[in-house]
């Protein structure tokens, strides 16, 4: 059987429901939540303060950090256990290197931002819903960056490219398999800061998965505007 | 074709579109990406004759210098004390530059400035790498006995003071309270019990709806 209808009912093109908004905690410089259909990422950002451990300090520009969390029973399967592990070691990673080209660190030479990522409820995509969730985090923080970053986890499903692929699509093991496919974009420029690939594609259906995933960019980014805008509405 | 896409005052997100055309200069807060200028972070917008900048919203504090500034000692220097910014820069008040009296050699600096007095200070130099010198020598520079600090986001403290000072003396007549606003971000207030809950109120509502029209009037009400 091929893949020609997908779970949830939605067109093979179209986002899950994203809902956005800034200053969701009180405590840090700039916060910000970021929910595409059951996916909810939490960012918090701290900073700039000093570099500990210290032999990480860079005297030519400042150092961003960021702390990849799923929280233990946000996921389908088994409980995550707390603490990082050799994932969120590597989703932090990524996370930096997509958000690292949009972001002034010249600033603050020897000192660090913190980005703080936490995803009390996952369903696939949650390194971009991070990342997206992120990047209005520091904006909302005031820090100067050239734009934002949006982030969407495309993919093949059987036979068929997908935008946003939900955990039932990820999991898929029909004809064709799954083959799920991260992306972060600049929508300004159209610039890739993220490009992953789990599973495997031809050259053609990778290029036409990149043009999808510019269109998808240009829909987070509407939201994530909304989203800082509407904090700055005059309170009735 | 040249065009401003954006009104004036709207709040803006870092990448929007600000202006179109050649003919546009980008300012403060902005940058110009092929014929467009953009948004460099979060502000209000302002376009003035053919130069587009903005206003932040919000923003660490970047030191500059003769900026007043309250600080915390943090710690005792050989020849003199170290200071925190609330940022992630610390600051040196040398031993010359805190008093006129004259320190005799091996005087204990406690005498002077002990760990978590507050001061309030100017900066007088600050190097590429954030390495900053205060001063304590000019008008109304001192420590700090008494009262309490707050924190504030540094990017509302011009709004918080007001032109030449007129929202702070609004919160000083209504309360009889001694406020002193430091740049970086920390308010020193010294004000009787009953009335000290009513200045941190006014601080926060500026704080919240510094991005508004009519604060002024709003402030007045709340001394009424």
């Amino acid at each position: 059987m091929s893949y020609d209808k997908r779970f949830d009912g939605r067109q093979f093109q179209e986002l899950r429901k994203m809902e956005a908004k800034v200053g969701v905690v009180p405590s840090a410089q700039g916060s910000a939540m970021f929910k595409i259909g059951n996916t909810v990422a939490i960012a918090a950002v701290r900073g700039p303060r000093e570099v500990r451990p210290r032999f990480m300090q860079d005297p030519t520009q400042g150092l961003l950090r960021c702390h990849y969390n799923m929280m233990p029973f946000s996921g389908h399967g088994d409980r995550v256990r707390p603490g990082g592990g050799r994932r969120s070691k590597e989703i932090s990673m990524i996370m930096e290197q997509a958000l690292r080209p949009v972001i002034n660190l010249q600033d603050f030479p020897n000192a660090m931002i913190e980005v703080f990522v936490e995803l009390p409820q996952t369903d696939a995509g949650t390194r971009c819903a991070g990342i997206t969730a992120a990047a209005m985090a520091l904006a909302h923080a005031g820090y100067e960056m050239k734009d934002l970053v949006t982030s969407v986890a495309l993919g093949k499903v059987g036979n068929q490219i997908v935008a946003d692929v939900n955990y039932d699509e990820e999991a898929y093991e029909g004809e064709g398999g799954s083959t799920d496919i991260p992306i972060a974009i600049v929508p300004s420029t159209g610039e890739v800061t993220l490009l992953q690939l789990d599973g495997e594609v031809t050259q053609e259906d990778l290029k036409k998965v990149i043009e999808l995933g510019t269109k998808a960019a240009a829909d987070i980014f509407a939201v994530q505007q909304q989203a800082l805008k509407d904090a700055f509405k005059e309170t009735a | 074709m040249e065009k401003v896409i954006v009104k004036n005052r709207d709040v803006v997100v870092p990448g929007e579109v600000l202006a179109e055309g050649m003919g546009f200069v980008p300012g403060d807060g902005t940058y110009r990406e092929g014929d467009n200028v953009r948004a460099a972070r979060l502000g209000l917008m302002g376009v003035d004759g053919k130069v587009v900048k903005l206003t932040p919203l919000a923003g660490p504090y970047v030191h500059k210098v003769n900026d007043r500034i309250i600080a915390r000692v943090k710690d005792i220097l050989m020849t003199g004390w170290r200071i925190d910014t609330n940022s992630a820069y610390s600051a040196v008040l040398g031993l010359a530059e805190a008093t006129s009296d004259f320190i005799p050699r091996g005087a204990d600096l406690k005498q002077y400035f002990d760990i978590d007095d507050w001061v309030i200070c100017k900066i007088s130099k600050v190097t590429s790498q954030k390495l900053i010198d205060v001063s304590m020598k000019g008008p109304g520079l001192r420590k700090l006995i008494g009262g309490r600090v707050i924190k504030v986001n540094p990017a509302k403290v011009p709004r918080i003071i007001g032109k030449e000072g007129s929202m702070i003396s609004l919160i000083k007549e209504g309360t009889g309270a001694d406020i002193q606003v430091g740049q970086n971000g920390f308010l020193w207030i010294k004000a009787e019990p009953e009335k000290d809950p009513k200045v941190e109120a006014a601080i926060r509502k500026i704080e919240a709806e510094a991005h508004l029209p009519g604060l002024t009037e709003k402030v007045k009400e709340l001394f009424k």
